[in-house]
């Protein structure tokens, strides 16, 4: 468990609820400005790593180490506050604000009460909220109300407000589901721009699409890691495939 | 800039609109009820008035927060008692009970046997504690109570049920305490604060002014709060709790926050109705009185502190014609109120009106700010609609104001960046 | 000496331990059909009291026709049965006009049931008076037991905690053994999955909002044996049965029985040493600062997502 090089270090992760292991002794590192893809049949436990990197579940045993920091014993907005951004399976947005609140909302300022009374929507918040519209493609519908948005439109407008915090470690839980053809094509192009200067960890079960963004994949199986490479190594093993496809 | 311009242009006033919604019931408040009632009827207004600051409190506790607390008579009993105390210790001076057989303390200690004033007592002597204490004590019992559950994340009916259940616990215990509260009867007898004699007709007109002006303090410090980041948060968390939190926000601090600030709201109302209607009792603390307050805001409208007002007034004045003229047929009534007002519309008086603001135009300047409070119903009748068939009044009801409303939205589309600065979601 | 005394407090703890105990199974048979309708549908229900009373006034009314007639010995067995369905009649009706639109507003169904809950008052008070009216009980219920020479056991106690024995074993072995009750759990668990495997979850709903009513009816034919109907009866225990549910943790039937039994005899307990309000304070203080510190109850697997 020492101080590593790595953005993320898991070490050892266990997760057991009564007794079943969801996540069992995991070891997983990731690196400065990795894309990594995590993929797995259902309940392989891939939502429940990124629940306990971001302090959703408590782990049973093991470390994470994000630079250096140990994440299991801090609270979820301690783990925001630190540079960790999560994105939920459903997308998860406020549908009663417009899409410039919701992204206004997610600025890293004004996070405690007072800072949040007295917060003034200056050019610098402003700029930002641009900018970011612009990278999801929603520059246009930035009065909208969002829940108005169409389904792919929220998992971006998602991802936009993540990117407003400025993370260093991106997580994001199936981020094309329920998206068109061109809008996955448009999501790869915007994931492989997002990682210039973050890692991301992104769940997703489409291989076309992961084939598209992804440095390295992680094949989850029952709480343990099956393989861990580059796509082609990884649907080359066996185990992969018999886990896949055997049964 | 003109004022009036200034005024408009102020997101916190919420608009044209806002502005002048907020200017006509000042002017129904300050001018109208005072010059067309006598003092016995204004003194009965200031008294309904002094509920509107628990249904403001309440607006944004539960319109904009979600947060139900059934347990807001215990901050309004908090707050009007520590003001009975210290007009009680004024009128219990040794001259005027001079024939207990304990002179100088509260009539109610002597008849329970008690020699001397309860060491609790004590401070209430002074005026300048007994503000800070109808201020602070109040506020200071909601960040226990919301420390302990929101911090656990205890929420919902949960929260409901246990405010619910302090309240009761609190009335039993003043009704149970008699020499130490006056039991069931309360405090009464009380006359003068200072000297100053507060039944004399002049005190009640200044009495219901000053308490007018506190009521629209606490309604200008809600919308400069709604307005804020901090009242987009709580819309926010309504919403999607979880992803406020996973934006880095601890949720409970803003939870708590609220729910002391409407804490410390009622208070300043009960305090104000111990001044002007001279008695405090432990029917204003209990689960009725409490509920009560909650269906004065859902009929004013939940998300709208104007509203709020104009429910509290409405629902009383009923009452007391009711509660004279046929008492059975009020119980009737109130229960009807609670169950059309959550089935019917949910958004309160506020809704019934914004709908024909819109449908005729009457403010064609308006602020996309409405949109909060009309897209909150909208997305609770989908839900509902998508749920039972049969929800035919409010979803068609809520998403024909939505549908008229969109095309507004292209045409607001120029005023945009204004209007996201307006984001107060009030009338 | 000092053997004798301790006899008598022995005595007495029977004694009041017996007068908790039928507290305890009012507390029981109310929290029930709370449970029922809290723990697996999420609706507060603050008209159950009011359901409670109906079972009430029926009991009272049928002992008066009974009386007539002259079948006073036995007519508390139909008393029960109708009660029951009397109860179940209007929550099924309550539930078909208002519950089932706000399903999706947990809060909103609380405030509209207590506006229901103070229509129901009213319709009492109108139909029988704002006096309270109490049950001619049949003359095997009146006797005692006296295991021994001290201890006096009434024989309605024991009447009513073995009924309120059969209607929780009634209740466990529909939810847990009955397809109806495979039904409901399934609706509570995945409502969309569960409509598309067949089951008509709004009929499902509807059964399960009326039964908790039903249960609560019993309660009210119970309820007669220990104490005099009124208007008002409903709202003394709607409180003490919110909090034995939450207490209890909300879908347990373990809980919720072991919860109504520790409220009731420490209400009973403690206000034979104190005053009858103080007890009652004490009771409802040390419930909440238990929930405030353990807010999933004491026998719940899980409380938040």
């Amino acid at each position: 468990m020492s101080n590593t090089d790595f953005v993320l270090a898991v070490e050892d992760l266990t997760v057991s609820f009564d007794g079943f292991k969801a996540v069992d002794s995991l070891t997983m590192y990731i690196d400065k400005n990795e894309l990594r893809v995590l993929v797995g049949p259902n309940g392989a436990g891939k939502t429940t790593v990124l629940d306990l990197i971001c302090g959703k579940t408590k782990s049973t045993a093991g470390s994470i180490k994000f630079n250096n920091t140990e994440l299991t014993k801090l609270s979820e907005h301690e783990i925001v506050r630190s540079g960790v951004g999560r994105k939920f399976q459903n997308p998860s947005i406020y549908e009663n604000l417009s899409v410039y609140q919701n992204l206004e909302v997610s600025y890293p300022k004004g996070r405690g009460v007072f800072g949040s009374l007295t917060f003034k929507r200056t050019q610098e918040v402003e700029d930002r909220v641009r900018k970011v519209a612009e990278d999801i493609m929603l520059t246009e519908f930035l009065d909208m109300e969002s829940a108005l948005l169409s389904h792919g439109q929220k998992q971006w407008l998602e991802i936009g407000m993540l990117l407003m915090q400025e993370p260093e470690l991106l997580m994001l839980d199936e981020p094309v589901a329920g998206m068109s053809a061109k809008e996955r094509d448009q999501t790869a192009e915007l994931l492989n721009r997002i990682c210039q200067n973050r890692s991301v960890i992104v769940i997703e079960h489409d291989m076309e699409f992961v084939k598209k963004i992804a440095h390295k994949v992680t094949v989850l199986h029952q709480g343990k890691i099956l393989a861990e490479g580059p796509m082609e190594k990884v649907q080359a093993d066996e185990k992969v495939i018999e886990v896949y496809l055997g049964h | 800039m003109t004022l009036w311009e200034k005024m408009k242009a102020s997101p916190v006033l919420g608009g044209k609109e806002g502005v002048i919604s907020l200017a006509v019931l000042a002017a129904i408040i300050f001018v109208v009820l005072p010059l067309g009632l006598d003092i016995f009827r204004l003194n009965l207004i200031g008294k309904y008035l002094t509920y509107a600051f628990v249904a403001v409190g309440l607006v944004m506790l539960w319109g904009h927060g979600g947060i139900l607390s059934l347990g807001q008579g215990i901050f309004f009993g908090l707050g009007g008692y520590a003001m009975a105390m210290f007009l009680k210790l004024e009128a219990s001076d040794p001259l005027s009970t001079k024939i207990q057989s304990t002179p100088g303390i509260p009539d109610f200690m002597d008849w329970n046997q008690l020699t001397a004033l309860p060491w609790f007592w004590e401070p209430f002597k002074s005026l300048p504690f007994t503000i800070f204490a109808v201020l602070t004590i109040p506020a200071l019992f909601a960040y226990i109570i919301g420390y302990a559950m929101f911090k656990r994340r205890v929420g919902g009916v949960y929260f409901s049920i246990i405010t619910q259940a302090v309240a009761l616990i609190l009335s039993i215990l003043i009704v149970g305490q008699q020499g130490y509260t006056g039991g069931v009867n309360g405090m009464t007898d009380l006359r003068t604060m200072l000297g100053w004699d507060i039944r004399s007709d002049s005190a009640k007109y200044i009495l219901y002014f000053v308490n007018g002006l506190l009521l629209f303090g606490a309604i200008f410090l809600s919308k400069y709060i709604m307005s804020s980041k901090f009242g987009m948060l709580l819309l926010a968390m309504r919403d999607k709790e979880e992803r406020v939190r996973f934006s880095g926000y601890d949720v409970s601090n803003f939870k708590i926050f609220i729910f002391c600030l409407a804490a410390m709201m009622s208070a300043v109302g009960g305090a104000m109705f111990t001044l002007q209607v001279g008695f405090m009792s432990p029917s204003f603390v209990g689960i009725v009185p409490s509920i009560e307050m909650v269906i004065f805001c859902a009929v004013g409208g939940r998300a709208s502190l104007v509203g709020a007002v104009y429910g509290t007034l409405l629902v009383n004045y009923g009452k007391t014609v009711f509660s004279e003229t046929y008492p059975e047929m009020w119980l009737f009534l109130m229960g009807g109120l609670f169950i059309a007002v959550v089935m019917f519309f949910p958004s309160g008086l506020a809704g019934i009106w914004d709908k024909y603001a819109t449908k005729y135009g009457w403010f064609k300047d308006k602020a996309p700010a409405k949109k909060l409070e009309v897209s909150t119903s909208k997305v609770e009748a989908q839900a509902v609609l998508t749920e039972t068939s049969i929800e035919t009044s409010l979803a068609t009801d809520s998403t024909g104001v939505a549908t008229k409303r969109s095309p507004r939205k292209k045409a607001d589309a120029t005023s945009a960046i204004e209007g996201n600065k307006l984001r107060g979601a009030e009338a | 000496m000092f053997g004798y005394s301790m006899a008598d407090i022995g005595n007495i703890v029977v004694m009041q331990g017996f007068s908790g105990l039928s507290m305890f199974t009012v507390l029981l048979l109310m929290a029930l059909g709370l449970a029922i309708i809290f723990g697996q549908m999420g609706v507060i229900n603050m008209a159950h009291g009011e359901f409670m009373t109906i079972g009430a006034y029926t009991t009272v009314l049928l002992s008066k026709v009974a009386a007539t007639y002259g079948f006073t010995n036995y007519y508390f067995i139909f008393a029960i049965a109708i009660a029951f369905l009397l109860a179940f009649a209007v929550g099924y009706f309550i539930e078909f006009i208002m519950i089932r639109h706000l399903y999706k507003r947990p809060l909103d169904t609380l405030l509209a049931t207590w506006g229901l809950s103070l229509v129901m008052q009213q319709i009492f008070r109108s139909t029988f008076g704002a006096k309270e009216v109490s049950a001619e009980l049949p003359e095997w219920m009146l006797g005692s037991f006296k295991p021994t020479p001290d201890i006096d056991i009434p024989i309605n106690g024991v009447f009513v905690m073995v009924l309120a024995a059969l209607v929780t074993f009634g209740v466990y072995m529909f939810m847990y053994k009955s397809r109806w009750g495979l039904r409901v759990r399934a609706t509570v668990q995945n409502r969309t999955m569960a409509g598309a495997v067949g089951i008509n979850t709004s009929k499902v709903d509807r059964v399960t909002f009326a039964l908790g009513c039903g249960i609560a009816g019993i309660a009210g034919a119970a309820f007669t044996t220990i104490a005099s109907t009124g208007p008002t009866t409903g709202t003394l225990y709607i409180v003490d049965s919110f909090m034995v549910v939450v207490f209890g943790g909300a879908a347990s039937i373990v809980g919720t029985i072991a919860s109504a039994f520790g409220i009731a005899q420490a209400q009973s307990i403690l206000q034979f040493f104190m005053t009858s309000s103080m007890g009652k304070v004490s009771t409802l203080l040390v419930i909440v600062t238990i929930l405030m510190m353990k807010p999933e109850g004491l026998f719940a697997s899980k409380l938040r997502k």
